[in-house]
């Protein structure tokens, strides 16, 4: 029997994208920094984000979207930073989409916030695959970790935007050569900002405060730009 | 390993795809799957089987293309293989480059239907 060729080129994750660039409109709109985190399992993802909402929170309106394949437990945990949290459990599924995202805000004021971060499932390879109209996702790497997992994950590092160093305090007793690490994730992904922090002693968490004002201030100036230039 | 909810995005994209054109015929899928995509190839080829059981694209076959990382060198002015996934730079004057230009594909290509 014949057959014939039909052109297709579709992107198949045209929908995740899709709804993605929608949400990162909303956002912008809104006048809402998000933040994505991405991370393997038990890298200090809760501990880094109870530590930067618990600071923030402070001067700053902040929020929560925590994915993970069951439990309500990091969404109890991060309540003590902020009551605007929500668990977003997924049952099997290995990573967050946009759809996910999306269904979770219903009903949540966005223009009510300064700060959302959206905490990934604990997965160094699937959350890769799918844009969650973040502005900036940081993926974590502990020091209790290996130096090499940048190399061994490279995509997932490659699609971040900042790598977080966690757990410093441990460096030492875990023989982490952090220089190594460093070259490792230039490597993967050049020209990557990396930023050293420790949820325990607090260490570095004030640098990323203000890289993250420095961002908010950012992304409301370019809210903003388009406003002057019709005065103007 | 999500292989199997990229498969279940890609048959509904199909099945999509034919009824728009009035019901294809399928017989063979042509996908291209850059090497920077985060995906398995095999893992992706078992979870296709499975998924396409009981819909109109069962008995259907899957083909993969892989498509290389390509990247931009600032300093060469060209496109060009990194030396590995986890080594970001142009192969020939060592420079790190941001530019990633292929690789990254998940994209159903074409369709081979029975005429």
């Amino acid at each position: 029997m014949s057959t014939r060729m039909v052109e297709v080129r579709a992107k198949v994750l045209k929908q995740n994208d899709l709804l993605a660039r929608a949400l990162r409109e909303k956002f912008s709109a809104s006048g809402v920094c998000v933040i994505g985190l991405v991370s393997s399992p038990g890298s200090g993802k809760t501990a880094f984000l109870e530590k930067l909402l618990a600071g923030l929170a402070e001067s700053h309106r902040v929020a929560a979207l925590v994915g993970d394949l069951a439990t309500e437990n990091d969404a109890a945990r991060l309540k003590r930073a902020t009551p605007n949290v929500k668990q977003i459990t997924t049952g099997t599924v290995c990573h967050l989409d946009a759809q996910m995202v999306e269904a979770a805000l219903e009903s949540w004021p966005l223009d009510s916030m300064d700060f959302l971060f959206i905490e990934n499932v604990g997965n160094l390879v699937c959350p890769s695959s799918y844009d969650l109209g973040e502005e900036l996702r940081f993926v974590l790497l502990s020091a209790t970790e290996g130096e090499d997992k940048p190399l061994k994950y490279p995509t997932i590092f490659n699609s971040s935007d900042i790598a977080i160093l966690t757990k410093m305090d441990l460096a030492e007793a875990a023989d982490f050569d952090v220089a190594l690490a460093r070259r490792n994730i230039e490597s993967v992904r050049p020209g990557m900002r990396i930023f050293e922090v420790s949820a325990k002693t607090g260490r570095g968490i004030s640098e990323v405060f203000d890289f993250l004002d420095a961002q908010l201030a950012h992304s409301r100036k370019s809210l903003a730009e388009p406003q002057t230039k019709t005065v103007s | 390993m999500h292989e199997l909810s990229i498969a279940i995005s890609m048959i509904d994209q199909i099945i999509e795809e034919s009824d728009s054109r009035g019901g294809l015929d399928v017989e063979t899928v042509h996908l291209r799957l850059g090497v920077f995509s985060g995906l398995d190839k095999q893992a992706l080829l078992f979870s296709y089987g499975l998924v396409c059981e009981g819909t109109p694209l069962e008995g259907s076959r899957l083909v993969i293309e892989t498509i290389p990382l390509i990247v931009y060198c600032p300093m060469c002015k060209k496109d060009t293989a990194p030396p590995s996934v986890y080594q970001i730079c142009c192969p020939d004057c060592l420079t790190p480059t941001e530019k990633i230009v292929s690789g990254r594909e998940i994209e159903v290509a074409s369709l081979e239907v029975a005429a």
